[in-house]
């Protein structure tokens, strides 16, 4: 199973601004001070070797938008935040005029996770299926809310594509083209879901938007459940420890600590950490991706768990 | 406390040291929490802050850390102060990491922590 990030920022799209790469720029031409970098492998293999993550690349600024290829001709993505219109790009180009079949599957529709949809290719081509499950009876209105007048010039009845919602059940696992899928409820305003996805032996956990308050063990228990021996679980890691257990209590999104214990306590073998802060720079998140790998060393007891940091064009062979 | 997790308190003129000890983890956090109700109280009682010695703690999760913050939040509700002293380098840098180090004053020792919330207190301290 391959999982490929389209979008990994939380609450809001961000990019760079003029002065970052400026900046970037300058700070990577004086780091190569004294090299002879006359083609542009030679400065892309500098860049790649010499030049940190957050100086030569970036964490990317779209919205929730994770895309798994369990090994089906169909396509499968969590959420359709501002990441999908480069979805929906791949899947265009992938098809070359084939007919395509997405299945969505949808967190929640807070704004953040649904604004992609209107820019998804697939959906103003004919024959194509496009499935969106998910387990809030608002699913189907949400989305054609946000491209009725005057929010988006094309209303969802003009989209060419056959779509169809599907309610799913919190609890009960359904089986989607040869996919196990298993909801679950998190706690989140207006509420979320998390997914686990089993396909071929290997196990997806997709959790985001998902607040953890530490007061109940048995909420706790449930999470270790449903991250059991997870080969990948992709965790809201929006917030430090201290902010979401103090003046961000109650705003629905967890902490990169959490997400490590959680996953430890369920012996995943490997986090993604997931929907970064849009205040956050690439230099932030870099500094709390190093933090977190410590702090999964210091808590380590017999079994490892790998972290990652997630970024738009981040694959992960399962 | 059925934990491995211990607690000891010692009064320094108006204020309180209070020691926990072992690992505080998701397993003895609640019991950890409850112990701490009537230390609390007394601290608030005797007029001065409360310093939470942490030079026996090895290990402390998240569950442990809310415990530290519900602690600050109900000591402040009774006119009182937690401030952080004496911490292990694990236990330190989990608080940097998880940024508790930034709700709480923290101090390399306890004395130091003593002299900001009552000179009476450090002197006190030093008498031992």
């Amino acid at each position: 199973m391959r999982v490929r990030f389209w979008g990994t920022r939380g609450s809001i799209p961000v990019s760079l601004t003029w002065r970052d790469v400026r900046d970037r720029l300058a700070q990577a031409l004086v780091a190569a001070n004294g090299q002879s970098l006359d083609t542009l492998e030679k400065a892309c293999e500098f860049a790649d070797r010499h030049l940190g993550f957050s100086l030569a690349r970036t964490f990317g600024g779209h919205s929730a938008c994770v895309e798994f290829e369990p090994g089906s001709d169909e396509y499968f993505v969590c959420d359709m935040g501002s990441g999908a219109r480069a979805f929906g790009a791949h899947v265009l180009a992938r098809q070359a005029g084939r007919e395509a079949t997405i299945n969505v599957f949808m967190s929640h529709m807070h704004w953040d996770h649904i604004m992609g949809f209107p820019f998804l290719g697939p959906a103003y081509v004919p024959g194509t299926r496009i499935r969106i499950y998910g387990c809030h009876a608002v699913l189907e209105h949400a989305f054609r809310l946000q491209q009725d007048p005057p929010c988006f010039p094309v209303t969802f009845d003009q989209l060419a594509a056959d779509i169809e919602f599907i309610l799913l059940t919190p609890g009960e696992t359904a089986t989607v083209s040869g996919v196990r899928v298993t909801p679950k409820l998190q706690q989140h305003s207006g509420a979320s879901y998390g997914f686990r996805f089993e396909a071929n032996g290997k196990s997806f956990v997709y959790t985001t938007d998902s607040e953890h308050k530490l007061e109940e063990r048995s909420q706790t228990e449930e999470f270790v459940q449903f991250f059991r021996d997870a080969d990948l679980v992709v965790f809201d890691a929006m917030y430090s420890l201290a902010d979401a257990v103090s003046v961000k209590a109650d705003w629905g999104h967890s902490s990169n600590v959490i997400g490590v214990e959680l996953c430890q306590m369920a012996r995943a073998k490997r986090l993604a950490l997931f929907h970064h802060e849009p205040a956050y720079d690439d230099a932030a998140v870099e500094r709390i991706f190093a933090e977190t790998r410590r702090f999964e060393e210091l808590t380590r007891a017999e079994h490892r768990l790998e972290v990652v940091a997630a970024y738009d064009g981040l694959e992960i062979d399962l | 406390m059925t934990m491995n997790v211990t607690l000891s308190q010692r009064s320094y003129a108006s204020s309180t040291v209070v020691a926990p000890a072992g690992r505080l983890d998701h397993d003895n956090c609640e019991a950890f929490r409850e112990a701490l109700q009537p230390l609390l109280q007394e601290g608030a009682r005797a007029g001065g802050g409360i310093v939470f010695d942490l030079s026996a703690l090895d290990y402390v999760s998240s569950a442990g850390l809310r415990c530290f913050m519900i602690a600050a939040k109900e000591a402040k509700t009774l006119g009182s102060k937690i401030v952080i002293a004496a911490m292990q380098p694990v236990v330190a840098e989990i608080f940097q990491i998880s940024r508790f180090n930034l709700v709480f004053d923290t101090f390399l020792t306890v004395r130091e922590a003593l002299v900001t919330l009552s000179p009476d207190s450090a002197a006190a301290y030093g008498r031992e």
